[in-house]
């Protein structure tokens, strides 16, 4: 039994060392990519002949605006993850806690909605923005803008949460002279601690991928991109070859912090993925 | 004759509602006094004599919003959404004279319809609080203050507090749009007819016609052909990960296996690098001239570079591997999650039973995790329904096929398909049935599904 169990476990950690390889060689290539010296496109070989920093120097140097496109993303992400949080909070309180007329045809209306695929109404989208003037250099308002406006419709994760605080609370809380507005401020967002860090990590992270929108809000204007629009377009210019390392290098400045942050959050992340996915 | 109660459908029962609603405002105008008359024309004007003036402003400010609104504006683009504009953009002599903006006129009569519906709803309101408020003095009963009014905005009505930002948001950036792209799928809207320059007009369900091929050409074949791939790619994408990502979860939960977080960790890196890092990079490495045909090559397993992305078949299975790559960490995440909450004793006896590892994974761990996780397969075979990232992102649905019309590629989903249509092409009308038929596929399937999940049919089932 015991020598049976041997021969399993090393089977298991060989596929775990297989896979883990897999998983990373990708990541390993990308940094050994961006500090390459040589120029051109993929190259036939993984180590660089030439390590150097010219493509991060390239990065901050004034013939490239990615400095511009970076903070565009941060500021967008850290809009959007502060005020889609306090959106699908005060969302799923009321839909979790409050009873009221129309509530059930409220969410399957949002059910129903969120069949369509959300780029079809891009074209609208785009003409709404530009009557407020948050097109082309003005992208980033307008970014946020739509982002947080749709965002009551992702309120399961959170409410599903919110539904097992027990209601007794609640009714304790009521006898004792609470309004609901201070439930929900003083007892329900202090006991919510994990899915609200989970719900804006979420957020926070979106907008770092967000290519679709963010291309066609920005409509060609450089100033308005964000790092996905500007970084894509340098892999799929005419001039890729020219432009492949500073990708790579420029893709590893915006995994970084990304990348940490979540490890950092992992706990609340795989909380929130968890509960998300039992409660539907 | 009269329709009996119980048999009386939906339409009959609106009717019969509307029947009694006009009941009640002709008898709250009849026995309103003078005050809440002059309300059904200006609205709140009963509440303000009464001293309710939080309710009164409130009412006669949203009316007078709206009212100017669809008279200063509105109106003029209203009265064209049956044509959708005549006069086209042409030119006097050397001078542009702007004709008709057939996008504007649609977008905006449909917000002004929506904006005196609300008007309606809210003059009814109206009614009815006037109503309340006679018969609660007429009881002899006092009106809750202002102060009481806007204290139960954090009370009694907090939902309304909390709901009405959320709404409006959703309500102007995802339901109007949504209309907004149903009617434009009745439209000639396309690269030949751009507002502002050109007009486009109503051409009812023609567009629908091309594309089951109803008289002449239509585009019935690719559309099947796409949609073919998109519930192909939706099945392996959300079943293999599935099973993989759990048999992964269970292995690195193995007894005995050291370093579990470790290899978490290194796992969950691709969720946490943005995608279109992670993505683009692969997909270069896969091109003919990438690292992986360069280093297949330079070993001599090959003799020339493998066209994955330039041969159907190749790119189909790329996509639904490299996928896995994206794929297995998450469902890692959540099965881990999930196994702890299985009672240990029902492995133990299945131990002293003599089951072997298969047999309690078959028997125990499996029927436990498809039935708690029944809504998570649901919403991810949806999402990959509409994956765009993994399809753009790779190789944005290559290879172009002759064969297939509106620039379709074989690899192409029927949102990424869309997302061409719109950016390339210019082909809003057809991108807009393509979009009715993708939430028609979604709505169906959910509806389906979710009738027949175990975990719906049976809630008390495994507790």
């Amino acid at each position: 039994m015991a020598r049976r169990r041997k021969i399993g476990n090393a089977i298991v950690y060989l596929i775990l060392i297989v896979m883990s390889i897999v998983w990373l060689f990708p990541f390993i290539g990308l940094v050994l990519q961006s500090f390459r010296g040589e120029y051109g496109g993929m190259v036939n070989y993984l180590v660089p002949k030439e390590f150097s920093l010219v493509n991060y120097q390239f990065l901050f140097s004034d013939s490239s605006k990615f400095i511009r496109w970076y903070t565009n993303t941060l500021i967008i992400a850290l809009f959007v993850a502060l005020l889609q949080t306090l959106i699908v909070i005060c969302v799923s309180y009321a839909l979790s806690r409050m009873r009221f007329k129309g509530r059930k045809a409220l969410m399957n209306i949002w059910l129903v909605l969120g069949m369509f695929p959300g780029f079809l109404t891009m074209i609208c989208l785009y003409y709404l923005l530009k009557q407020l003037g948050l097109t082309e250099a003005g992208a980033v308002p307008g970014l946020i803008l739509i982002s947080v406006a749709s965002s009551g419709m992702g309120y399961y994760v959170c409410k599903g949460y919110f539904d097992t605080i027990p209601k007794s609370l609640d009714e304790a809380a009521i006898l004792d002279g609470a309004t609901r507005a201070q439930i929900l401020v003083k007892m329900i967002i202090p006991l919510s601690k994990p899915i609200i860090i989970y719900t804006a990590l979420v957020a926070f992270m979106a907008p770092w991928c967000d290519y679709i929108f963010a291309s066609y809000v920005a409509f060609g204007n450089e100033n308005g991109y964000n790092v996905a629009v500007a970084m894509t377009r340098w892999v799929w210019t005419n001039d890729y070859q020219g432009y492949f390392t500073r990708f790579c290098a420029g893709g590893i400045l915006v995994a970084i912090p990304v990348t940490i942050l979540f490890m950092c959050l992992q706990k609340y992340y795989v909380e929130g993925v968890t509960g998300g996915s039992v409660k539907g | 004759m009269g329709v009996n109660a119980r048999e009386a459908g939906p339409i009959a029962r609106f009717f019969r509602w509307l029947g009694g609603d006009l009941g009640e405002i002709g008898a709250s105008f009849a026995q309103g006094d003078w005050k809440s008359k002059l309300s059904f024309l200006i609205m709140g004007f009963a509440q303000l004599c009464r001293g309710q003036w939080v309710r009164g402003l409130t009412m006669l400010a949203l009316e007078g919003g709206i009212l100017f609104y669809v008279f200063r504006f509105g109106w003029d683009y209203l009265r064209h959404i049956l044509t959708l504009g005549v006069v086209e953009t042409h030119k006097q002599g050397r001078i542009t004279v702007w004709g008709d903006n057939s996008f504007l006129i649609l977008l905006y009569g449909l917000l002004t319809i929506v904006a005196i519906l609300a008007l309606v709803y809210l003059w009814r309101l109206n009614i009815r609080q006037n109503r309340e408020a006679e018969q609660r003095l007429a009881a002899g009963k006092r009106l809750p203050t202002n102060r009481e009014d806007l204290a139960s905005l954090f009370d009694k009505n907090f939902d309304k507090t909390l709901l009405a930002l959320p709404v409006t948001g959703i309500f102007v950036f995802t339901v109007l749009p949504i209309i907004f792209m149903i009617c434009i799928a009745f439209t000639n809207y396309d690269a030949t007819h751009q507002p502002p320059a050109k007009l486009f007009t109503w051409v009812g369900l023609e567009n629908f016609k091309a594309l089951f091929g109803i008289g002449g050409e239509g585009f019935g074949g690719t559309f099947f052909y796409v949609l073919g791939w998109t519930l192909v790619w939706a099945f392996f994408a959300t079943f293999l990960t599935y099973f993989l990502g759990m048999a992964v979860a269970i292995m690195i939960n193995k007894k005995g296996i050291k370093l579990k977080k470790l290899w978490r960790t290194i796992l969950v890196m691709t969720i946490a690098v943005p995608q279109f890092v992670s993505l683009l990079y692969v997909g270069k490495m896969f091109a003919s001239d990438g690292l992986v045909n360069a280093y297949l090559l330079k070993w001599g397993w090959i003799q020339q570079a493998i066209p994955f992305w330039d041969n159907a078949l190749y790119a189909r299975i790329l996509i639904i591997v490299i996928n896995l790559w994206i794929g297995i960490p998450y469902t890692m995440l959540i099965v881990t999650g999930l196994l702890m909450n299985i009672p240990a004793e029902l492995y133990e006896s299945a131990r002293i039973d003599g089951a072997n590892a298969f047999q309690t994974f078959r028997k125990i761990t499996l029927p436990y995790m498809l039935f708690v996780t029944g809504p998570f397969l649901l919403t991810q075979f949806i999402g990959n329904l509409n994956n765009f990232n993994v399809i753009f992102l790779l190789n944005r649905g290559r290879p172009q096929s002759m064969s297939l019309s509106n620039n379709a590629g074989s690899t192409d989903l029927l949102v990424t398909w869309l997302y061409k249509m719109t950016i390339n092409d210019s082909n809003y009308k057809i991108a807009a049935v393509i979009g009715i038929m993708v939430f028609l596929v979604t709505a169906i399937i959910s509806l389906v599904v979710y009738n027949t999940m175990p975990s719906v049919k049976d809630e008390e089932g495994f507790q």
